[in-house]
């Protein structure tokens, strides 16, 4: 992607729209990810209120993974889950 | 006169040096001329001597420098008279002092020989008009009487204007008793 | 010419009454000594419902910048006031107002920084934030001070400026003396300054926007170029708010004020209160058929460096007069920057500094007396024999 000119852009830092985060993709400097053993999940929440960056995705009432766009790997949910279903491994690259 | 009169005043923190120096350069204001006034900014609490200046002129006044040579000195408060009073006088400077002695028994006491000293009593006439030991607006009645710098009307306006909001009219009328009395009971020589 | 009808104030006063007249949206501040009548004299006003201005009281000067950059990024008009050791504790804060390009207007009292403590007037405060950003105006009395906060609000809303902008006041000489100011009518002001068009508002739902994102490698140097260009096309544009400003109310104001220099061979540069007792100097050594100038920068951000140039650069001599040693063993900061701004002309005097009146002290006649005489010597000798004076201090 071409870079714009001091020019082309809004002064003083300004981006003229919000929600601008969700374009940064803080997810691709982590070591672990976390892995879900589905037979164990009693679908509690507990991980989705702990997860510091939003990471775990909901349908209807269930937990149905992590978005690892943005999850760092800090295995705050493996910690907090009551029943372990969570465990965190290596990532392969 | 000179165009530019600068008067220094000597009082004691809360007797009103400040606001007499103010008051002057107020109704010097409304008369028509320019006007500085300001206290020197020491450590400040009650009782500590303090001075504060006019600077009076038919020109705008571009000078920003603490007064060094002033025309006229004020004394308001007794215990101050001392020959620190007269630095930078001239030999044809005018000092008004608040006292019950004349002015020559004061010329006396402080080797002031130049100009013009006049003393009166201006505590007696607080207590006896505002009925509190604030001499700061007889002493500025004094003023006037023996030196006319500004028209006595416009420091009755002024007085007037500053007093009724903040003291009502019975002891802002006693304030311009007071400054009637020292205008007339001054003495000069 | 008939005299102006001059109605009493302080320095303090009539700032308040200034913002009184201008009515902000938002004030933020804290009272520190000698801005503190500021506050209060504006607090009251608030208080007594003679503005509608949201009035926060913070518990620091830190807080307070904070405040005023979040209700600027909220499309308020925003104003604050400070002095010395409060100015250095909104430091941080200065540059993201700057940066965040938000038209802040701040009066500033100038008053020595500490240690030792000092409560008196010099410029270390203000000087020192001279890179931050911001516009700075320097004000000779309690007129020029009411003048300029009124200009400074129609400076930095310009869109092609968005700066925030200090008006400075010497502490006490200026801020605690009374002197007899013209002031104009309210709606006159509000006509003049206008409606505030914040450029973008944190309250605007329909347009959501970005404050202060992080801004690394790729676009932090743009962004500063971009406000090399704002302090840049503020010294193009100021002089239309000069012209708009003599319109509504008659009065001149330009980037230096210059005072019988056309013939001069010596000349004295100082900003500020004792630019007036120079003026005083100047015509008496006049009378003595001397021949000797002044000139006093209103602005020193951005800094006038054409009009500087084009006022000195004709002289024999000049002498730069800094309320403020900046400890670069070259001198104070208005010396350095003058002495650069007549590097470029084919011909320049010869330029010296005194450093003066540092926590308050007095500056007098004679002392201006005596930089006149050296700068003779200078001038007739062609050589300088000593290059940093310092002025009224004791051996």
């Amino acid at each position: 992607m071409t870079k714009k000119g001091w020019k082309d852009i809004p002064i003083g830092g300004l981006i003229e729209k919000g929600g601008t985060a969700k374009e940064y993709k803080t997810g691709d400097w982590r070591t672990f990810i976390p892995v879900k053993d589905e037979a164990k999940c009693i679908d509690c929440m507990i991980c989705w209120v702990y997860c510091p960056d939003s990471c775990i995705k909901v349908k209807d009432g269930k937990m149905t993974g992590f978005d690892l766009d943005y999850c760092k790997g800090c295995g705050i949910c493996a910690s907090v889950c009551p029943v372990k279903c969570i465990s965190m491994e290596k990532e392969k690259k | 006169m000179k165009n530019l009169v600068e008067v220094r005043w000597h009082g004691r923190g809360g007797q009103g040096a400040k606001s007499a120096a103010q008051f002057l350069a107020e109704a010097a204001l409304d008369s028509g001329k320019y006007i500085q006034s300001f206290p020197e900014y020491g450590p400040e609490r009650a009782g500590a001597p303090i001075r504060a200046f006019t600077r009076i002129s038919d020109k705008a006044i571009n000078i920003h420098s603490g007064v060094t040579n002033p025309e006229v000195v004020v004394v308001i408060d007794t215990t101050l008279i001392t020959p620190q009073v007269l630095d930078g006088l001239g030999e044809d400077g005018i000092l008004i002092v608040n006292s019950s002695e004349s002015p020559s028994e004061i010329r006396k006491s402080l080797g002031y020989k130049g100009g013009k000293v006049a003393s009166v009593d201006a505590t007696k006439i607080a207590l006896e008009t505002v009925k509190l030991p604030m001499p700061n607006t007889p002493m500025l009645g004094a003023l006037l009487k023996v030196t006319p710098i500004v028209p006595m009307k416009a420091l009755e306006g002024r007085i007037r204007n500053k007093f009724l909001k903040k003291i009502g009219e019975e002891k802002t009328n006693a304030n311009l008793e007071a400054i009637k009395r020292a205008y007339n009971e001054v003495n000069v020589e | 010419m008939a005299t102006p009808k001059l109605a009493p104030f302080t320095g303090d006063e009539i700032t308040a009454y200034a913002m009184k007249q201008i009515e902000p949206d938002v004030v933020a501040a804290y009272p520190i000594t000698p801005q503190t009548e500021i506050v209060m004299n504006f607090s009251q006003y608030v208080a007594d419902g003679k503005v509608s201005t949201e009035m926060i009281p913070v518990e620091s000067e830190h807080s307070a910048m904070s405040a005023c950059v979040g209700a600027a990024c909220a499309g308020a008009r925003t104003m604050t006031a400070t002095s010395a050791n409060g100015l250095a504790l909104m430091w941080e804060i200065l540059y993201i107002a700057a940066s965040t390009r938000l038209p802040i207007v701040m009066p500033v009292v100038n008053r020595a920084l500490s240690a030792p403590i000092n409560i008196h007037c010099d410029h270390s405060d203000s000087m020192g934030t001279r890179d931050s950003g911001w516009l700075q105006i320097y004000c000779e009395n309690a007129q020029e001070v009411y003048e300029s906060i009124i200009l400074a609000v129609k400076i930095a809303e310009r869109a092609d400026i968005q700066l925030p902008v200090m008006v400075c006041q010497d502490g006490f000489i200026t801020s605690h003396a009374v002197e007899g100011v013209e002031v104009f009518e309210d709606k006159a002001v509000k006509d003049f300054i206008g409606e505030y068009k914040p450029r973008f508002s944190l309250l605007n739902v329909e347009k959501p926007v970005t404050v202060g994102p992080l801004d690394l490698q790729d676009y932090y140097f743009e962004h500063k170029r971009q406000q090399s260009e704002g302090i840049t096309n503020a010294l193009k544009v100021i002089p239309e708010v000069f012209k708009e400003f003599e319109k509504a109310f008659g009065k001149k104001h330009d980037f230096v004020d210059g005072y019988r220099l056309d013939d001069a061979e010596v000349a004295i540069c100082v900003l500020s209160s004792t630019a007036g007792t120079a003026r005083g100097v100047v015509d008496n050594l006049r009378d003595k058929g001397q021949k000797v100038g002044l000139l006093k920068p209103r602005f020193f951000r951005p800094f006038p460096r054409e009009a500087i140039a084009k006022k000195l650069s004709h002289l024999k001599a000049v002498a730069v007069l800094d309320r403020s040693e900046a400890f670069s063993g070259e001198g104070g900061p208005l010396f350095s920057e003058v002495k650069a701004a007549l590097y470029d002309e084919k011909s320049h005097p010869s330029v010296i500094n005194y450093i003066f009146g540092l926590g308050g002290r007095d500056i007098f006649e004679k002392d201006i007396e005596k930089v006149y005489t050296d700068l003779l010597e200078v001038a007739g000798t062609g050589k300088i024999k000593e290059k940093i004076h310092f002025l009224g201090v004791r051996d």
